[in-house]
């Protein structure tokens, strides 16, 4: 039943709170959008200035994470069609006192084992060490073609102030599905 | 040598490089999802403008937002300024935040404590 279906999907996000959500390909004039639609929301909203920044700044890394790792699948598994390994999801929700950012993309399974390592050791640090790490990451690390500087995820730890809760779900052989889910306040 | 002069725009700060008068300005957002092109004519510039630069050369940053793919950038623009700083001019770079904002703060101590030129971090109402 197609009418029951929305129904539902309706009422999760309107329990959920959601404020913006997306599934599709994920380009730079829909960066530019969500962005802009997210602004305009957040000026509606009683939020303190620096929550407001926090959430925009790790949306704005949420997100440039999402372009840059579809852009770099642009060789595709045989197991997937293109749209499939383009495609991520994304979705903005705010509940109480603070603010949720959840993104879910395709992942071949090698990029996952070093994203896991690398996700564990920014969740084990504090505070300090995370600032220490980044400084480290930033005088000595280099931008890739695409302009990335293996920062972002330090960032969005800093920023967020909250551990990055993740997880891979295993698709099949060669690809799983990573789910991230990072807590503002 | 001519003035460097760029339009902010939803995703890129505007920028007024000044040789006559030695005053740099960066100011409002720098969240390109690649910056390297938008700060190659940047750097290109102060290469330029290293060759014959004014006594006191000033670095006004007043950023609202900037991604990790611009923080390198910028990381790269202020080690040109520091190779430049020397005999010729003195560099002084100004890090502005708004008020409250402690992560734009943060994020001009991390260059500070990269960087060896002088380094002021000054808190505003408004950028």
């Amino acid at each position: 039943m197609i009418k029951n279906d929305i129904y539902e999907l309706y009422q999760t996000m309107e329990r959920e709170n959601i404020l913006l959500s997306f599934k599709g390909v994920v380009t730079s004039d829909l960066l530019s959008s969500v962005l802009s639609i997210m602004e305009s929301k957040m000026d509606y909203m009683d939020e303190s200035p620096k929550l407001k920044k926090k959430v925009f700044n790790v949306l704005v890394e949420c997100l440039q994470n999402l372009y840059h790792h579809i852009d770099s699948n642009e060789e595709q598994d045989r197991n997937f069609t293109k749209i499939e390994v383009k495609s991520a999801l994304f979705m903005i929700a705010k509940k109480d006192d603070h603010f949720v950012i959840r993104t879910g993309n395709y992942i071949d399974n090698e990029s996952a084992i070093d994203l896991e390592k690398r996700l564990d050791t920014i969740n084990g640090m504090d505070k300090e060490e995370l600032k220490k790490y980044y400084q480290d990451v930033l005088s000595n690390g280099t931008l890739s073609d695409k302009g990335t500087a293996g920062l972002g995820m330090i960032d969005i730890a800093r920023k967020s102030g909250n551990k990055l809760e993740y997880q891979f779900l295993p698709i099949n052989e060669t690809n799983s599905f990573f789910c991230l889910n990072i807590k503002i306040d | 040598m001519e003035n460097l002069h760029l339009e902010g725009s939803a995703k890129t700060p505007s920028i007024h490089f000044d040789a006559a008068t030695g005053k740099l300005e960066l100011k409002g957002r720098s969240i390109p999802e690649n910056s390297v092109e938008f700060y190659k004519p940047l750097n290109d510039w102060i290469d330029a403008y290293g060759k014959d630069p004014i006594g006191e050369t000033s670095v006004d940053v007043k950023l609202e937002y900037f991604n990790t793919s611009s923080s390198k950038c910028i990381l790269d623009l202020f080690k040109k300024l520091e190779a430049i700083s020397g005999s010729k001019t003195k560099v002084v770079v100004n890090w502005f935040f708004e008020e409250d904002d402690e992560d734009m703060e943060e994020a001009g101590q991390d260059y500070q404590a990269i960087i060896s030129l002088p380094f002021n971090i000054i808190e505003v109402e408004e950028i």
